[in-house]
Order: C-alpha cells, then sequence, then structure tokens
C-alpha cells in the first residue's frame, strides 16, 4: 500500500492545483500546467531509462517528435474519398472527416487511429535503434543517442510534407469519452485532467515494474553489468525493453501534446530539448520517479511560463551543470520521498 | 560526370575533411590525457572565429586571430579549472553531461554577446569572387588557407608531442597517468594544458573557416558531432587516422549532395556515425583493444 501512497498524494495535488487556480481566478494557469504533465511523461520513461536501467539518452526528443508527427502528418492527411485506398482505410473504421475553416469536409486518419500508429512507429524506430545503440556505454553511448536525436531533427528540417521549419498545424482535438484533448479555453480544464490521468497511469506502471522481477534486473543491471551477466540477468534484453518502453513513452506525449497544441514543429526534436529531459531528471535524482516528476513538473512550468526570458536554456544548463558538479546523486532525495523505493 | 566537376566536388570535400580533422584532433587530446570526450569542443570554434571578428573590426588580421586563439585558449583552461579539475574520481556519464552542460552555457553565452546574427571574417587572402585554377576546377584561396592550416596543425602537433619535454610528458600522462604523476609529472597541468591546446586548435580552425562558411552562435553543436564522427571513424585518440577519416567523412558529405537533398547532408554523416558505433567501434584503422594504448 505504501508504494502508491504518493500516487494518491499525487491525484490530490493535481485536483488541489485546479481548485485554487480557479478561486484565484487564474485558470490560465493550466495550459502550462498541461503542457508540463507531457513534459513529464518524457521525463518519467527515461527516468526508468536512466535511474534503473543505467542508461543515458540524448535523443528523447527524437521518439517525442516522431510521435508527434506520425500523428499529426496523418490526422491532417487530405484522402480522396472515392480512391480505393481511402474505401479500404474507411471500412477498416480508422477514417474521420473534419471540417476546415471554410466548412469543407476533409477526410483524414482518425486521432486514435494515428495515436496506434504512432506508438507503433515509435517502438519500431526505438527497436531498430536500441538494438545497436544500447550494447555501447559511456560517451558512445550519449554520442550515438544525440546523433539520433539529431537525424530526427534535420530530417523533419528538410523534409517537404513534414512542413519543413514550419511543422505540421491543424490537428484536430483528440476526442476520449465524450471528452476533448485540446488547446480550445471549453476544454482546459478536461484536457488537464486528461493529461495527469496520463502522467499517473504512466507513474503506476513504473512504480509496479520498478518492484517486480524486471525492476530488479534493472537495478542489478546498474549495480555491476557482469555480476548481473553472471548471475543469469539477459541485460541486453532488459535495456532494450527499457529503451523502448521510455521510447514509447516519450512518443505518446508527443502525440497528445500535439493534439493539444494543435500542430508540431521541428523544435521538438532539437538536441536541446532531449539535453532538458536529461537535466530534469538529473535533478530528481536519476533513481527516483517522484523526484522527477517533481522537478519535471516545476522546472517546466516555470520555463513554459517564459519566467526565464532568453537565459531559458542557459537555466536548465547551470543547472544541470551544478546538480552534476554538487549533487551528483540528485537535489531532490529527502528520505520521504524514497519511502516507496526499497 | 565530368572529370572538372567530380574534382570540384573532391577539393570541396578535402577543404571540409580538413576542418573535421582538426575538430577530431581537439577532442583527441582532451580524450587522450583524461578520458573525457569534450562536447564543448564545437564551440571553441565559433568562439574563436566570433572573437576573430570582433577584433579585426579595428586591429590587423593576423593579431586579431592571434588573440582570439590566446582568448579561446584561456576559456579553455577556464573550462577545466572550474568545470573538470576539483571532481574526485568523477564518472564518465558525470563528466559527458558536465560537457554537455559547459557547452550549452558557452552557446547562451555568445548568444547573448554576440547576437543570432551571422557573421564573417576577412578572407585571408583574396576575397570571395578570387580563385585559383586547378586541373579545370576552381579553388578558392581561403580553402588553400584551411588546408594549410590543418597541415600546419598536425605537423606542428607531431613535433610537439615527439620532440619537447611537454609534449612528451602529456603523453605519458596519457599512457599511465600513475606512473607519469610518480615520475614527478604534473598530471593536473597536464590536463589543463589539454584543453587549452583544444580550445586554440579548435579557435584556428574557427578563424580559418569563418571567411568561407560564417559564423554564428549555433554551428557548434553540428561542427562538434561531425569531428566527433571523424574522431571515431579513426579511432578514438588516434589522431594522425583522424586526418584520413576526416579526407573521407568530407569527400562523403560532398558526394552525398549529387544523390541527395542538400537538406540531408548533415544526415549522412551522422548516419555514418551511428553505422561506425555499431560495426566498428574501434575505428576503420584499429580495433579497441590496440586503442587503449592511446598515442597522439
Amino acid at each position: 500500500m505504501r508504494r502508491y501512497l504518493p500516487v494518491l498524494i499525487l491525484a490530490a495535488v493535481v485536483i488541489a492545483v485546479q481548485l485554487v487556480v480557479r478561486a484565484a481566478g487564474a485558470v490560465y494557469y493550466l495550459t502550462q500546467a498541461t503542457m508540463a504533465a507531457y513534459y513529464c511523461l518524457v521525463t518519467v520513461g527515461l527516468c526508468l531509462l536512466m535511474g534503473y536501467a543505467g542508461q543515458i539518452s540524448l535523443g528523447h526528443a527524437g521518439f517525442f517528435a516522431i510521435g508527434g508527427y506520425v500523428s499529426a502528418f496523418l490526422t491532417t492527411l487530405r484522402l480522396e474519398a472515392a480512391a480505393p485506398a481511402s474505401r479500404f482505410l474507411s471500412r477498416l473504421g480508422v477514417l474521420a472527416e473534419r471540417q476546415d475553416l471554410y466548412e469543407n469536409l476533409l477526410l483524414g486518419v482518425s486521432p486514435w487511429a494515428a495515436l496506434a500508429a504512432a506508438v507503433l512507429a515509435t517502438a519500431l524506430v526505438a527497436l531498430v535503434i536500441g538494438l545497436p545503440v544500447i550494447r555501447l556505454k559511456g560517451h558512445y553511448l550519449a554520442m550515438a543517442t544525440m546523433g539520433f536525436g539529431l537525424i530526427v531533427f534535420r530530417v523533419l528540417l528538410g523534409t517537404r510534407f513534414l512542413g519543413e521549419a514550419d511543422g505540421i498545424g491543424g490537428v484536430p482535438p483528440l476526442p476520449l469519452f465524450g471528452l476533448e484533448v485540446s488547446g480550445g479555453r471549453a476544454h482546459r480544464v478536461e484536457s488537464y485532467y486528461v493529461a495527469w490521468a496520463l502522467v499517473l497511469a504512466a507513474l503506476l506502471l513504473a512504480v509496479n515494474l520498478i518492484h517486480s522481477r524486471v525492476g530488479r534486473a534493472l537495478r542489478s543491471i546498474h549495480g555491476g553489468e557482469e555480476a548481473a551477466n553472471a548471475l543469469g540477468v539477459n541485460t541486453t534484453r532488459y535495456k532494450l525493453a527499457t529503451f523502448v518502453l521510455s521510447a514509447v513513452f516519450a512518443g505518446v506525449a508527443g502525440v497528445f501534446l500535439t493534439h493539444y497544441n494543435g500542430g508540431i514543429g521541428p523544435s521538438e526534436a532539437a538536441s536541446m530539448k532531449s539535453v532538458r529531459y536529461v537535466a530534469i531528471v538529473a535533478v530528481g535524482g536519476m533513481d527516483n520517479l517522484w523526484g522527477t516528476l517533481i522537478a519535471g513538473a516545476l522546472l517546466n512550468f516555470i520555463s513554459l511560463r517564459g519566467y526565464l526570458g532568453s537565459y531559458d536554456d542557459a537555466f536548465f544548463a547551470g543547472i544541470l551543470i551544478l546538480v552534476m558538479l554538487f549533487f551528483p546523486d540528485g537535489l531532490l532525495r529527502p528520505r520521504w520521498l524514497k519511502r516507496g523505493a526499497p | 560526370m565530368p572529370f572538372d566537376q567530380i574534382l570540384q566536388y573532391f577539393l570541396a570535400g578535402v577543404t571540409e575533411g580538413a576542418i573535421y580533422a582538426t575538430i577530431a584532433i581537439g577532442f583527441n587530446i582532451i580524450y587522450n590525457t583524461t578520458g573525457i570526450i569534450n562536447f564543448a569542443q564545437g564551440e571553441f570554434l565559433v568562439l574563436g572565429g566570433m572573437i576573430a571578428v570582433t577584433l579585426s573590426a579595428f586591429l590587423p588580421l593576423p593579431l586579431a586571430i592571434a588573440l582570439a586563439v590566446a582568448a579561446t585558449m584561456a576559456v579553455g583552461a577556464l573550462v577545466d579549472l572550474v568545470f573538470i579539475r576539483w571532481l574526485a574520481s568523477p564518472s564518465v556519464l558525470r563528466l559527458v553531461v558536465i560537457t554537455i552542460g559547459v557547452s550549452i552555457l558557452l552557446r547562451e553565452g555568445m548568444l547573448h554577446v554576440w547576437d543570432e546574427k551571422v557573421r564573417a571574417l576577412r578572407h585571408f587572402t583574396g576575397s570571395e569572387i578570387s580563385s585559383v585554377r586547378f586541373l579545370g576546377a576552381h579553388i578558392a584561396p581561403q580553402a588553400l588557407w584551411v588546408l594549410g592550416i590543418a597541415a600546419v596543425i598536425v605537423a606542428v602537433l607531431a613535433i610537439f608531442f615527439r620532440f619537447t619535454l611537454v609534449g612528451r610528458a602529456m603523453r605519458a600522462c596519457a599512457a599511465n597517468r600513475t606512473a607519469a604523476r610518480l615520475c614527478g609529472i604534473n598530471t593536473r597541468w597536464m590536463v589543463t594544458l589539454s584543453f587549452c591546446l583544444s580550445a586554440g586548435i579548435g579557435a584556428l580552425a574557427g578563424c580559418a573557416l569563418s571567411p568561407l562558411t560564417q559564423t554564428q552562435y549555433d554551428m557548434g553543436a553540428p561542427l562538434a558531432i561531425k569531428g566527433f564522427t571523424v574522431a571515431i571513424l579513426g579511432g578514438l585518440g588516434n589522431s594522425m587516422a583522424a586526418v584520413a577519416a576526416g579526407l573521407i567523412l568530407g569527400l562523403l558529405e560532398v558526394f552525398s549532395i549529387s544523390l541527395l537533398p542538400l537538406a540531408y547532408k548533415d544526415a549522412v554523416s551522422l548516419a555514418v556515425l551511428l553505422i561506425v558505433l555499431f560495426l566498428r567501434p574501434g575505428g576503420l584503422f584499429g580495433r579497441l583493444e590496440a586503442q587503449r594504448l592511446k598515442e597522439f
């Protein structure tokens, strides 16, 4: 029961924030709180990879962008209703109609089918990249993942049908049991709850994973990979699985944020974004899900509100250096935060 | 493709390759003395270029470049003194993350000092329209300067590491740090010196490059990653092989333009990096085991 206590506290905080913000008449804060939630989702996944499997990734913004772009591309397609391919797809039930600005009917892939495709694409890319990458260590691993992120960035920037530097706009909202994930003012509160519910679900999954056989195997890798291997833990497989899982977290976050923002641009794949995710996990204390979550929520919110002005990137770099110089085990690890962990 | 066009591409590739090779040598010097990959290497090029551009407004060009190199060397030494030197047995991951942070700080600092405008140093001789004819191809005098400077850097370094006391001390430090310390070599200062040296080489390359490709605050990272590709391709720590690897990558990039869109040019070299890392992490010319015996 103890390990779920933080989850309940988080749920209470999420509700409390909404009530306080409403009472204070500053509902617009929820917009940044929602976006921060999706970035938190990325860092929760990255925390599993960095803190528990002990592998750094400087390319997670790439996975975020792959998820977002696949979803954006598919949902903004303009298919011909009469074309045989569209007829086949519509029989599968994966197409959806939408209206443009002039009330013309457009035919694209439905958001949920696009979500499935985006998750699949992210997982597949992560698997193909991960197979060789995960065997690398130290700066080889850092450079290889950074290189992957840069390739994604360059390809997005140079590809005509993905909008080049402009990215893809006009992405329709994501319907969800009568609710809607979109940036419209009417859907602000429900989008906020959907975002944090997703983070909660991801956290539950992560917490359970850490306390399972898989989690123990991962920790043994972090402690000493050769020893773990000698004990019969298939370290490569566990590392790869964690890599793919954390990439999928990033991809899902990308899909949802794209629907929320109504579009996505290549800057989401920029290497600075990846460094920022790593900084947040480092502040949180590497193998500390709750610390990562708190750091992610606060830092992303501050940054998204624009309090840092043009010193945004410098702020994250400064934090990263300070933490690594003085607190290599992370800032946020008082004992009450570690209670759930063995 | 007609011969003179191939030659034209070839010369462009060699010029780019020479730059990548000098960046790779900068990586190698620091890697050999410390075991660190300095992710801020690309920023040294930009910093050198920027300072030289500013100084050249009121100083003669050679003096401006010399001062820029000296200033960047001081920054390099400062990076070591402030961020690296006093850490007691830090892990590789920690150092990687710290140098990444330093590179971003340098980049953001340059953004606030020099804004985001694209700047360029004067051509060392002639101007952007002058060219030398060579077997039917045209080559800019500045490209010759780049090649010449790269060659001089390689030659001077080779002499420095073989025949001077300090150079030999650095090699000893690379081969075995504890033994070097027992022989009375101050290994900490050797590390600082290696940062100085890398920064200076980077700054000089940045100055030579500036008239050709311009200098902008955020072009450090792409340059660094290509330099790193070359360093890996040649085998990390091996500077002579880095020259060959630099030429290979430069040529590969230039000829890729004739097949793929220009926008994908950077993606090509990154793909090369990933493939080499996966297939031959010891580099084209060496093995991982042989690489443990570090040699400049």
